[in-house]
C-alpha cells in the first residue's frame, strides 16, 4: 500500500465553533494508482486534499492518520512536514496557474523553489526539469518568460512540472483542469497520466467536480458528500455500476456528445447538500436520496460490498446482505441503539 | 420579426505599446438567431465568444459590422430605444454571484427592472408576476425572496436572473456561460429550464466552451475559434458529422464518461498566429505520430500566440482605454479577414482551413 | 481574460454555508461590523478619545467665565481658581481661547473635509466611470491642483482679502486637498464598473448617474468613509499650519493663531507652558485620535488585517 489514509478527520475553527470539513475518511492507494476524488463544492474533498500536504492554522486534524510508504504523516506539525513537502507529497494547489508570482520568471521561481527545499544537486535537476518540459512540448523559452506571458494551459502545466520536480510519492493535484479549454484539459490529463507512468510521481489523487475526467483518467473514484466518502470503487466500476444513490444520481445527471434534450431528459438532485456547521444525524444524503428509509438516521459504515468496492448506504448493505445471507455490518450495534 | 442578425460584425483590440499588434477578437462574423431558436455558440478562451455576447447586449461597440434587430440597427438606438431593446433582448452571464450587488437583497434585481418598466403597476400585480416568474423557473417565492445573494446558491441565483429576464417578457436571452460555475446537480435543473423556455419560444444565444451542454440544449450550432466561425449549421449535423479540423479536435478532446480519449490520426492541424494561419507549418497527426503529442503541440503553439495576443490585450487595457480602430487601413482589413464559408451540404457551412 | 472558468471564484475555507458557491459572508458584514467594532482596542482609544474633545468643544465655550478674546486685566497669570489655564500676555483666559480654538478647528476640518469631499468623488466619480478623455483631462486638472504650493496660493489670495472667514479657510483647504479624494474614488470606481452587477445594471436601463450612486458608491462606503475622516484630519492640521504662519481667518481664535501668539510672544522662552502646551496637545490628540480610530476601522473593513 502506498498511501493510507485512516480515520482521518480535519475541521477548521470558525466564529460558530469548530467546522467538521473531513469526518472520518478513510481509503488506500497503490503504488502508481491514480485516484479521483470527486464531489461538488463544500464536499470537503479540497480540505481533505489539502490537509494531507499544509494544514493552515485555521484548520485542525481532529482524528485518524496518513500513511504514505509505511511512513506516518505528521500532518498535524506544520514545521515536521516541511521536508517532507514536493519531496514525499506535493500539491497542485487550485488556481495554482494565477499564484504563479508574477515578478520573477519562471526559471527564477523554479530555482527559488529548489533553493528553498534544500536541493543540492541543482544541476541535475534543471536537466532532469528540461527534459520533462520537452516531453510535454513545452520550449527552454518558457522559462524566461513570465507567469503572464503563458496562457493559463502553459501555466498549469509549468505548475505541474514545478510540484512533480522532485518526484515526489504521492501527488495532490487539486482541480487541475477546471479552468483549462477542452483541449488543454485533455493535454493536462495525458501529461498527468504521462508523468504517472514513467514514474515521476508515484500515487496521484486528483481532486475535481468533473466525473468525465475522472473516467479518462482515474484508475479509481472516491465520491465525497458532505464531508464523507460515499462510495469508492475502480473507475469502471463506478461508471458503470454505480452503488450509491449520489453517486446514481451524479451520473444521471451529465450530459453526454450526441445526447440532445429532445432524446432523453436529464434529471439533477432537488436540494442542497446540508451544512457542515450543524449536520444531520446518520448518512447526510437522507434529504436527497429517493431510497433514505429509517435507518438512514444512523450513519452507514463504509462498508466493502464487493472486492474493491467500498459504499456508505445502507439500502446497498442490506442488499448486499439478503444476496449472501450475511448481517449488515454495524447492524447489531444499530439495533442497540435503535 | 424579432430576429437578430448579426452583419459581418469584427472587433478589434489595438495595443498602445510601441510594438503594436492587432489583436481580432472577433473577424467577421455573421450568423442569425431566429425567434425560437437555440444556437449554441462554442469556442475556446480568445474566440471571441464572450465578446460576441456583449455586442449584442450593447455592452461593448463593434469595430464594424452591424447588429439589426427587427431590422432596424441596435446601434442607432436612443436612450429610450435602448430601453425597448432590453425589453426584448437580455442576458445572464457565468458567474451568478458577480451579478449581484452584494450589499443589497438578491431580489433588488426585480426592484431595478420594476423602477425603469413597470412604473405604474400596482402591488399586487407585481407580485403577481413575480410569482409567475418564478414558478416558470421552478424557485419557490419563500426561498429566494427576502434572502442576500450568498444566502442563494449558485442555480437559485442563476435561475432568479433567468426569471428577471422573463419578467420583462423577453424574445432573445443571451446565455454566457451560465452553467459552467455551478454544480453537477444543479447544471441540469438549468439547463431543463433553458430546454423549456424554447420550447416556449424564447430565443436563445447559449455561449459556452461545453460541446455536450451545446449539443443537449440546441438547433443550431457555430464553432468559433480566433474570432472567425469556422463551422456552423444544424446541431446534429456539426457533432454527428463534424467538417472542420478544428471542430473534430474539440469534440475528440471532450472527456466522456462511457469512452475513453480516441487515439485516432488527425488531420493536419493548422498553426494559426495573430489570426492568419503561419505559412507551411501544421501539425501532422499522421498514423505514427501518437495524438496525444500531436494535440498537445497543436495546442501549445496556438496557446503560445494566443498568449501573445492576450497578453498584448491587457497591457493595452492597463496602460490605457480601448481605441476602436476605424476599418479601412490595410493592416487592419488583412487581419480581419476571416477563412471563407463554404456549403458542405444544406445547414452545414465549413470554414477553409486557414 | 474570457479563460473558461468552472470553478474560478475561490470556495472560503471559513465561511461556514455550504451551498452557495463563491459566497462571502456580505449581508452578515453589518454584524460582523458591529461585532469587531466594539471589540477593536484602536477603534474604541480613537473614538473615544475623539469624543471627549467634542464634547470639550460643545460644552468648553458654555462653561467658560469668558469670551476667547476679552480683556481681563490679569496677564500671563498661571493656571489658578479664577482663570483655569491661565492667561496670555493680553489678559485674554487660555482655557476659553483653548475651548473655542477646539470649535473652530472641528468647524473647518468639517468645511474642508466635506468640500473636499465632494469635489473629489464628483471628479472621481466621473473620470471613473466615463474613462477616455474626459478621464485624461480630469487626471491632468487633477494634477496640476497637486503640483500647485497652496500655502503661496493662500498668501496670495490673502493678500487681496481684508478679512478672511471660517469659511473662506475651510473651503480653500477643500479645494486644495480634493485630489487626492479624487484620484482614490477614480481608482475604485474605474475597477467596480466592468463588474457585472453594474452591467446588469445597464442591462436594467438604468442611467449612469443612477448606477453610480446606488450600485457603485455604496461598495465603496467603507473606503469612501476612512478617506473622509483622513480628511477631516488632515484638514484641521492643515488649518493649524496656516494659523500659525498668521493666513488664518481674521478676528478669532483658533488653535494655531494661539500657538502663533505663543511663538510670537516667546511664551518658550519665558516658560509660560500653560500657553503653548495646551493648544499644541489638543490638536495633536484630536488628530492621533482620529488617525488610531481610522487604523481600527480598516481592520474592521478589512477582514487580512485583524489580528487574529
Amino acid at each position: 500500500m502506498s498511501v493510507n489514509v485512516a480515520n482521518l478527520s480535519v475541521a477548521y475553527r470558525s466564529r460558530r465553533g469548530d467546522v467538521t470539513a473531513v469526518d472520518n475518511v478513510s481509503f488506500t492507494l497503490a503504488d502508481g494508482e491514480i485516484m479521483g476524488l470527486a464531489g461538488e463544492s463544500g464536499s470537503g474533498k479540497s480540505t481533505l486534499g489539502n490537509a494531507l500536504i499544509y494544514l493552515d492554522q485555521r484548520m485542525k486534524a481532529t482524528g485518524g492518520t496518513v500513511t504514505v510508504d509505511g511512513r506516518e504523516l505528521p500532518i498535524a506539525d506544520t514545521r515536521a512536514m516541511r521536508p517532507l513537502r514536493m519531496t514525499e507529497v506535493s500539491l497542485v494547489p487550485q488556481y495554482a496557474m494565477s499564484a504563479l508570482t508574477p515578478t520573477r520568471k519562471i526559471g527564477q521561481l523554479i530555482t527559488d523553489l529548489l533553493k528553498s527545499h534544500h536541493v543540492k544537486d541543482t544541476r541535475e535537476v534543471l536537466t532532469e526539469m528540461q527534459r520533462r518540459l520537452e516531453l510535454i512540448g513545452l520550449t527552454e523559452g518558457v522559462l524566461s518568460k513570465y507567469s503572464f506571458e503563458l496562457s493559463g494551459g502553459m501555466r498549469q502545466r509549468v505548475t505541474i512540472i514545478m510540484s512533480t520536480l522532485l518526484n515526489p510519492s504521492l501527488l495532490i493535484a487539486d482541480e487541475v483542469t477546471s479552468a483549462l479549454d477542452v483541449s488543454t484539459q485533455r493535454a493536462v490529463g495525458e501529461m498527468l497520466l504521462e508523468f504517472r507512468d514513467r514514474g515521476y510521481v508515484k500515487s496521484v489523487i486528483a481532486i475535481t467536480h468533473d466525473l468525465s475526467i475522472l473516467a479518462q483518467i482515474a484508475d479509481s473514484i472516491a465520491i465525497m458528500y458532505a464531508g464523507r466518502l460515499a462510495e469508492k470503487a475502480s473507475t469502471e466500476a463506478i461508471v458503470n455500476e454505480p452503488l450509491h444513490p449520489y453517486t446514481q444520481a451524479l451520473i444521471a445527471s451529465l450530459p453526454e456528445v450526441g445526447v440532445r434534450a429532445d432524446q432523453v431528459t436529464l434529471t439533477g438532485i432537488p436540494g442542497r447538500p446540508p451544512s457542515l456547521a450543524d449536520p444531520p444525524p446518520g448518512c447526510r444524503f437522507r434529504d436527497r436520496c429517493p431510497f433514505a428509509f429509517d435507518r438512514c438516521t444512523q450513519t452507514p459504515p463504509f462498508e466493502e460490498i464487493k472486492p474493491g468496492h467500498h459504499v456508505a448506504c445502507w439500502k446497498v448493505s442490506q442488499e448486499r446482505a439478503a444476496a449472501s445471507g450475511r448481517p449488515v455490518v454495524g447492524q447489531a450495534a444499530a439495533e442497540h441503539a435503535v | 420579426m424579432s430576429t437578430i442578425k448579426v452583419d459581418q460584425v469584427s472587433k478589434l483590440y489595438r495595443a498602445t505599446s510601441r510594438s503594436g499588434g492587432l489583436t481580432p477578437a472577433l473577424r467577421k462574423v455573421s450568423f442569425e438567431l431566429p425567434p425560437g431558436e437555440v444556437i449554441a455558440l462554442i469556442g475556446e478562451s480568445g474566440s471571441g465568444k464572450t465578446t460576441i455576447g456583449k455586442i449584442l447586449l450593447r455592452l461593448v461597440q463593434p469595430t464594424s459590422g452591424t447588429v439589426t434587430f427587427d431590422g432596424k440597427d441596435i446601434a442607432t438606438y436612443s436612450q429610450r430605444g435602448l430601453r425597448e431593446y432590453y425589453r426584448q433582448v437580455q442576458g445572464v452571464f457565468q458567474d451568478p454571484f458577480s451579478s449581484y450587488n452584494p450589499i443589497y437583497r438578491a431580489d433588488r434585481v426585480f426592484d431595478m427592472v420594476r423602477d425603469v418598466y413597470f412604473k405604474g403597476v400596482s402591488d399586487s400585480d407585481w407580485s403577481a408576476r413575480i410569482e409567475a416568474a418564478l414558478d416558470a423557473v421552478a424557485l419557490n417565492p419563500g426561498d429566494v425572496l427576502g434572502k442576500y445573494p450568498h444566502q442563494l446558491s449558485g442555480g437559485q441565483q442563476q435561475r432568479l436572473l433567468i426569471a428577471r429576464a422573463l419578467l420583462l417578457d423577453v424574445k432573445v436571452l443571451i446565455a454566457d456561460e451560465i452553467i459552467s460555475m455551478l454544480d453537477a446537480s444543479t447544471r441540469v435543473d438549468v439547463l431543463n429550464l433553458l430546454v423549456k423556455l424554447k420550447r416556449q419560444g424564447l430565443a436563445i444565444l447559449f455561449i459556452t466552451h461545453d460541446l455536450s451542454l451545446g449539443n443537449y440544449v440546441s438547433d443550431r450550432t457555430i464553432i468559433l475559434r480566433h474570432g472567425a466561425i469556422v463551422e456552423m449549421g444544424g446541431t446534429e449535423k456539426i457533432f454527428g458529422n463534424p467538417q472542420h479540423e478544428y471542430t473534430k479536435m474539440l469534440l475528440s478532446a471532450v472527456p466522456e464518461l462511457h469512452k475513453k480519449w480516441q487515439h485516432s490520426p488527425l488531420g493536419p492541424v493548422a498553426v494559426v498566429a495573430n489570426g492568419a494561419a503561419v505559412a507551411g507549418q501544421t501539425i501532422d497527426g499522421g498514423p505514427n505520430v501518437p495524438v496525444a503529442t500531436a494535440l498537445t503541440q497543436a495546442s501549445l503553439v496556438d496557446e503560445l500566440t494566443h498568449a501573445e495576443q492576450v497578453v498584448k490585450r491587457d497591457l493595452r487595457a492597463v496602460l490605457g482605454g480601448t481605441r476602436a480602430v476605424a476599418s479601412g487601413k490595410s493592416q487592419v482589413a488583412m487581419a480581419l479577414e476571416p477563412p471563407t464559408l463554404r456549403e458542405f451540404e444544406p445547414d452545414h457551412l465549413v470554414a477553409d482551413p486557414e | 481574460m474570457s479563460e473558461s472558468k468552472a470553478a474560478a471564484m475561490p470556495a472560503p475555507i471559513g465561511t461556514v454555508p455550504v451551498g452557495p458557491i463563491g459566497g462571502t459572508t456580505v449581508g452578515r458584514k453589518h454584524n460582523d461590523f458591529i461585532y469587531y467594532g466594539l471589540r477593536n482596542k484602536k477603534l474604541i482609544f480613537g473614538l473615544g478619545l475623539e469624543l471627549l474633545l467634542v464634547l470639550f468643544a460643545i460644552i468648553g465655550p458654555m462653561i467658560a467665565k469668558y469670551g476667547p478674546q476679552d480683556f481681563t486685566g490679569a496677564q500671563l497669570q498661571h493656571p489658578n481658581g479664577t482663570y483655569w489655564l491661565g492667561t496670555n500676555t493680553l489678559g485674554q483666559d487660555i482655557f476659553s481661547q483653548l475651548a473655542n480654538g477646539i470649535r473652530e478647528s472641528y468647524l473647518i476640518g468639517a468645511l474642508g473635509a466635506v468640500s473636499a469631499a465632494v469635489v473629489g468623488m464628483a471628479l472621481g466619480f466621473t473620470a471613473g466611470w466615463r474613462g477616455g478623455i474626459l478621464d485624461e483631462i480630469l487626471q491632468m486638472i487633477t494634477n496640476i491642483i497637486v503640483m500647485l504650493p497652496s500655502l503661496v496660493l493662500l498668501v496670495v489670495i490673502g493678500s487681496y482679502m481684508t478679512s478672511k472667514s471660517i469659511l473662506f479657510e475651510g473651503i480653500f483647504i477643500g479645494l486644495t486637498t480634493w485630489p487626492w479624494v479624487a484620484r482614490a474614488v477614480r481608482a475604485q470606481t474605474f475597477s467596480l464598473r466592468s463588474r457585472e452587477f453594474v452591467e446588469m445594471a445597464k442591462l436594467s436601463g438604468k442611467r449612469p448617474v443612477q448606477i453610480i450612486v446606488k450600485d457603485i458608491a455604496p461598495n465603496m462606503a467603507s473606503y469612501l468613509f476612512l478617506v473622509v475622516i483622513l480628511l477631516f484630519g488632515s484638514s484641521m492640521l492643515i488649518a493649524a499650519s496656516y494659523d500659525f504662519l498668521g493666513l488664518g481667518p481674521t478676528g478669532t481664535v483658533s488653535l494655531g493663531t494661539m500657538m502663533n501668539q505663543a511663538q510670537s510672544e516667546a511664551a518658550l522662552l519665558y516658560h509660560e507652558w500653560w500657553w503653548f502646551i495646551p493648544p499644541g496637545a489638543v490638536l495633536t490628540a484630536m488628530v492621533v485620535a482620529l488617525l488610531v480610530a481610522n487604523v481600527g476601522l480598516d481592520e474592521i473593513f478589512n477582514p487580512k488585517l485583524r489580528e487574529q
